[in-house]
């Protein structure tokens, strides 16, 4: 489905060259939903940008089901686009639409007649659980409900991926939860293979199958979330292992002591 | 106070609107393509080209290194070409416009620049070109700081009518030069004067109600 083949990027200051991305290899199967994790810095946000061209890979191959993205003129790109769907941290709905036309606006990009555009919006609304908040702006909406949109306008198109750039990290514990339950129920139904970044190591655990660990821009560790879980292999992932072991431990001393978290 | 007063005044006020909305629109048009041009040029922006953006940068920079009254003599050859005269407020449009118009286009590019780089993402990414980028995305959602910015533009477009009055262009500002200080007709210096910031106000206060209006419809 998605192949990415010794893909480098690097920035250039005056003074160094700093490799944000370095020969990255990676495959995601059709369906999966695919976790890519890594501290601050680690260059993942690069790397899921590079998917839909946000930002320009120096060198390597990236292939979506069957189209070599990397190759593409901007026109093509611009196809390719409507078929690669993307949500983010800060949702970026436009102001000056209501939600109803946020949602439409990719169908209006791809020129889809009128009444395709009505009836499709609404059962994307539906879907995400906002069919009664069609003639709102996205400022009348709770940060939960703005990120509902922000999925709905990515999924329009019936795109073959949806990218989530750390789509939950400006979001409560609770609100977190109901969003990864909705692209969870998504990929269910609609068979829709999910790339996300994330920091917070609950996204993973909670919906991710497959996943990579992201260090300097490398990937150091492949495999299915379970196997990180229980035995991971590389410093990162131990770092982030060790990080919940260390809470957890600290949880059972505190209900222990009756604290009650 | 004499009775030739008002009937003066009126005539003033009438040649400085017409001044102000033709050299406005006008102003605008220009300004609009110089501040859209500059925004999506820049670099990340959505059609980067560094060295329009450097030529246009250069230009509005040299236009506005000249001080208004000289731009006004500069131009005077233009007018007449276009206008067939260099008297009078159809000629002084010309130049009100053409020294407007940088200055608005830094205005339009400051508005612009308050949209997130994040929405433009949002739009490149279900694969917008990027006129309809700039169309349903930049303009819209810098709506609200254009109007205010254009506030800005048109109450110092007024400004400049009255010293385009000082050199043969009509309106308030020719009044209160040739009557209220050369034939020291205090009246008409003192009406005029009231007149233009009456005027201001009423722009200012117009503006500000436009951009309040688009602004709570999108933030109630």
């Amino acid at each position: 489905m998605i192949r990415i083949e010794h893909v480098s990027k690097s920035y250039r200051t005056p003074k160094s060259t700093v490799n944000v991305l370095d020969d990255i290899q990676l495959n995601i199967a059709k369906g999966d939903i695919f976790g890519i994790i890594g501290f601050s810095g680690a260059g993942k946000s690069t790397l899921i940008r590079c998917l839909n061209r946000l930002e320009e890979p120096d060198t390597g191959t990236i292939e979506i089901n069957g189209r070599i993205i990397t190759g593409l003129k901007d026109k093509e790109l611009r196809a390719a686009r409507e078929k690669i769907g993307m949500i983010f941290q800060e949702f970026n709905l436009f102001d000056s639409m209501t939600v109803f036309q946020n949602v439409a606006f990719p169908l209006k990009v791809a020129g889809h007649p009128k009444a395709f555009i009505h009836h499709r919006v609404h059962e994307m609304l539906e879907l995400v659980n906002l069919g009664d908040k069609a003639k709102l702006h996205p400022s009348q909406l709770s940060g939960g409900q703005k990120q509902r949109v922000g999925i709905a306008r990515a999924l329009v198109n019936q795109p073959d991926v949806l990218l989530s750039d750390e789509a939950t990290s400006a979001l409560d514990p609770q609100t977190t939860y109901s969003i990864l339950e909705l692209l969870r129920e998504i990929n269910r139904k609609l068979n829709l293979t999910i790339v996300l970044i994330t920091h917070e190591l609950d996204v993973l655990q909670h919906i991710c199958r497959n996943m990579a660990v992201l260090e300097a821009g490398r990937i150091v560790e492949t495999g299915t979330v379970d196997k990180f879980f229980m035995n991971p292999e590389s410093d990162t992932a131990r770092r982030f292992v060790h990080i919940i072991e260390h809470y957890r431990d600290k949880r059972v001393v505190m209900e222990g002591m009756g604290a009650g978290i | 106070m004499r009775d030739d007063l008002f009937e003066l005044l009126w005539e003033g006020l009438l040649e400085t609107l017409y001044m102000v909305a033709w050299s406005s629109l006008f102003a605008l048009l220009i300004g609009t393509v110089l501040g859209i041009i500059l925004v999506v040029t820049e670099k990340g922006g959505i059609i980067e080209s560094p060295v329009l953006h450097k030529v246009i940068g250069t230009l509005i920079n040299s236009v506005r290194s000249i001080p208004f009254i000289i731009l006004i003599v500069l131009l005077l050859p233009l007018s007449r070409l276009i206008i067939g005269t260099t008297l009078g407020p159809t000629a002084a449009i010309v130049s009100l416009s053409i020294g407007a118009a940088p200055f608005l286009g830094r205005i339009i590019e400051n508005s612009l620049k308050e949209v997130s780089a994040g929405k433009i993402e949002a739009a490149k990414s279900v694969g917008a070109p990027p006129f309809m980028i700039i169309l349903q995305v930049l303009i819209p959602e810098a709506l609200p700081a254009l109007v205010r910015g254009m506030t800005i533009a048109v109450i110092a477009i007024t400004e400049f009518t009255a010293v385009a009055g000082a050199i043969g262009a009509g309106g308030l500002g020719s009044l209160a030069i040739r009557f209220g200080y050369q034939r020291f007709r205090e009246d008409i210096l003192i009406a005029t004067v009231l007149v233009i910031i009456l005027l201001i106000q009423i722009i200012q206060w117009s503006g500000d109600w436009i951009s309040k209006s688009l602004y709570n419809k999108r933030f109630k």
